[in-house]
This record gives structure tokens, sequence and C-alpha cells, in this order.
């Protein structure tokens, strides 16, 4: 078990199915079980897609 | 909130819906699968927001909704017992059974109460050895390591009186039997073109089961997220392969899904469940659509425990949440909505859930 902080409320959440979370990661909980560490490079691609799309005029600039 | 916020970015989604509108060229058909899916579309407005061409058909991605009648009455009659502590997430216990709730059995003097995890409800069997404490375990693969692990852990600690009501219900069969029309009128079924597969339930089965549904009916899946962002850009990326003629499967969330998703998660899961024929609320039954507990936990199956026998179900002749949870209608089509059925006097399921697609257009204002 471990406690994991949803934007300031703190809970007890079991993390046996992430066993390489560490302090201070994010993960993803469903029903009082982390389900998955999230990826934090991953996480930023679509912001990078979207600079690639408007670079290449395909949208406006944001 | 980090990794949330960033999502519900306006000027990012207006990039995604001014690409979208750029690359469609022909009307399109895609079908979300979950009704946490459902419920952002809606709430962001995402559905009115894209062009025309582009049809949004909601899927029966949501677990109280698809659990079958019998099952919800078995609860009803189990709750009932003196002997039992009945618990279960909180929008099943609002759910209507033939005749009625679990919220209203609790009203009755039934000790039923709500948990936020099927661990609690192991606690409570621990605190409470003179009790019978039955957990209600629905869902899709997203709940079914949760559950896996509370049964794991009831017989590590030896516990007596802790059984579960197993209601468990899968993705890829459901897909195939929308795909492949092997329920309900096909008459009126709309030619779905493109998944949005469910973020979560992927995020613990991985991918690699949608492959060969995506190849036999030659249809582009994405699994998607749940937030704004991931659902316009899992849109985007299911219309860009439908109109360059690609289908296969693509993942939109990589931040949380891999193709082989959670490896221990799925190895206590098939430890303690099987896979079963279930019958789905409102569609009927699927081929090896469920899970059910392996014999080796069959004391911990409230079923076989109490027993629960001579249930007639018998549905409201008014609502059509069958129809609307395999796409065929929209909640306003149905003429109980928002008269007879609303999220305070419920006939269906899907008006209940904070997953349904009922209560989505209910909530958001999607009445006309």
């Amino acid at each position: 078990m471990g406690k994991v902080s949803f934007g300031g409320i703190a809970r007890e959440v079991c993390l046996a199915y992430v066993p390489e979370a560490q302090v201070g990661d994010y993960v993803i909980v469903h029903a009082g079980f982390a389900i998955s560490k999230l990826d934090e490079a991953e996480a930023m691609e679509v912001f990078a897609l979207l600079d690639e799309m408007a670079a290449s005029g395909q949208v406006v600039e944001s | 909130m980090r990794f949330v916020d960033e999502y519900r970015n306006e000027a990012a989604a207006r990039q995604f819906l001014e690409a979208i509108g750029r690359l469609v060229t022909r009307p399109w058909t895609l079908m979300e699968i979950c009704g946490g899916q459902t419920h952002t579309l809606i709430k962001s407005g995402i559905d009115r927001l894209l062009p025309a061409e582009v049809t949004l058909v909601h899927g029966p991605g949501c677990p109280v909704c698809v659990t079958p009648l019998e099952l919800i009455d078995k609860a009803i009659a189990i709750a009932r017992r003196p002997e039992v502590i009945f618990t279960s997430f909180g929008d099943m216990l609002r759910v209507p059974g033939s005749a009625a709730d679990l919220l209203s059995v609790k009203a009755e003097g039934g000790d039923v109460r709500m948990v936020y995890s099927p661990l609690d409800a192991v606690k409570l069997a621990k605190e409470n050895p003179g009790r019978q404490v039955v957990f209600f375990a629905v869902g899709f693969e997203t709940t079914a390591p949760g559950n896996a692990m509370a049964v794991w852990q009831a017989r590590q600690l030896g516990l007596k009186n802790f059984s579960i009501l197993c209601a468990h219900v899968l993705v890829p069969p459901a897909m195939e039997a929308i795909l492949g029309a092997a329920t309900g009128d096909i008459s009126s079924r709309p030619a779905i073109q493109g998944f949005l597969a469910a973020g979560h339930v992927c995020t613990v089965m991985g991918y690699w089961e949608y492959e060969p549904i995506a190849a036999r009916y030659r249809v582009p899946i994405v699994v998607t997220g749940f937030e704004p962002l991931d659902l316009l850009q899992g849109i985007y990326m299911a219309l860009k392969a439908l109109e360059e003629g690609r289908w296969g499967v693509e993942n939109q969330y990589r931040r949380s899904v891999t193709r082989a998703g959670n490896q221990p998660a799925q190895r206590l899961m098939s430890q303690v469940f099987e896979v079963c024929d279930r019958q789905w609320r409102g569609i009927g039954m699927i081929p090896r659509s469920g899970y059910r507990l392996r014999p080796e936990f069959a004391d911990f199956d409230a079923e076989l425990r109490f027993g629960v026998t001579d249930i007639a179900a018998q549905e409201s002749p008014l609502c059509m949440a069958g129809q609307i949870l395999q796409g065929l209608k929209k909640p306003h089509q149905c003429p109980a909505f928002a008269t007879y059925c609303t999220p305070e006097h419920p006939l269906g399921a899907p008006m209940v859930s904070g997953e349904g697609a009922c209560a989505a257009y209910y909530n958001y204002g999607r009445a006309a």
C-alpha cells in the first residue's frame, strides 16, 4: 500500500501492480489500485505533435 | 492537477478540431467503447464541435449498465439477509432491479455499504467475523485486478466470511458482437467504421487482443484516454486512418498503455478468474465475454454460498437501454427519456451511472 495524492487529497492505494513505482511518481488509479505508472515523456508527446502540425501549416499556432 | 489539466487546454483542443475539419472528406461513424469517454465527449461538447460528417456512437462500456438484471436481483436478495453486510461501488446501489434497488434495501434496514475499493470490503470482513461480507464484483478488465486481489487476500487471511457476487465482463467479445451483429436488431444498426478503445481496460490488458479484430473487420481501433485532448487526438487518428484507407490498432494513450499491458495484474487475474459465457443486460448472451471465479476459489463465490435461486427478472417495458448500449438509438430518442426516466427515478441503468449514456445526455443538456 502507498499514499497517493489526488490533486491534494491523499488516499491509501494498493501499489502491488506497479512494483516499479517510486516516491514522487505519477500513477493511474482505478478503484483503489494503481494500474500503471505514468510515462512522463509520452505524456508530453501530444503537445510536440501539435507544434509539428502548426509548424507544417496543418493548424494555426495556439 | 498535473497530467490532467494539460489535457483540458482549449487552444490545443481547437487545433485538433481544425485539423479534423481539414482531414474529413466524407461521412464517418466512430464508436467510443467506454462510458467514461462518452461523458467527457458530451460534457466538453466535442460531439457538437466535430464536423457534421463525423457521427459518434456510444458503446457498451458502462459496467453497471450491462450487469444482468438477474444478478442485480440476486444482489438484492443477498443484501436482505440479516447476517450480510453487502458492499458495492456507489453507482451500483441505485441501478433498478426488477422490483427494487440496493439503496431501497438499505432504506428498509439492510446493511448495504458503499466502498471505494474491494480491499475495503476485505477489511470489513476481517473486522466483523460474525457477519458475512459480500462484495458486488462488477466491471470490465479495469476492475478485475482489484477484485482478484481482494479474493486472493481473503484466502491468504483465511477469511470464511468474505465472498464476491461476480459479474465481470470483457470488452473484445462485446466489440466482436457489435461488429459481427451477432445479437439484436441489425436493420437499423449504424455501420461502425472505427473504434476508440478504452484506455484503462487496455492499461491492464494491453492492446494485442484488438489486433485480430481490427484485421478481421478491417477497422481502425485507436486506444484512447479520457480527457478532452485524448479524445480529440483519438478521433483524429481514427479519421486519418479511415481517410487513408488504413486499418489496425494505434495507441493514443501511450502515457499509460503498452501493447502487453500490466503483467502482474494479468497474472493474478488469470489465477483467480476464468473466462465464461456472460449475459449482458439489454444485449443478451455473448460467448466467452465474462470472468467467473476458478473452481479452487468456489468458497468465495456468493452465488454458491447463498444459493439464490427462483429469481424471475422483469425489465421495465418502457426502457430501451439495450438499443442504446448497442449504439442503435441515442438516449433522447427513448420516449421515457427525461420524462418517466430521470437520474432521480431511473428506469434503466444507463440513466444512473456516471458512465451511462442516458445520464450524460440528461446531465449535459442533450434532451432534444
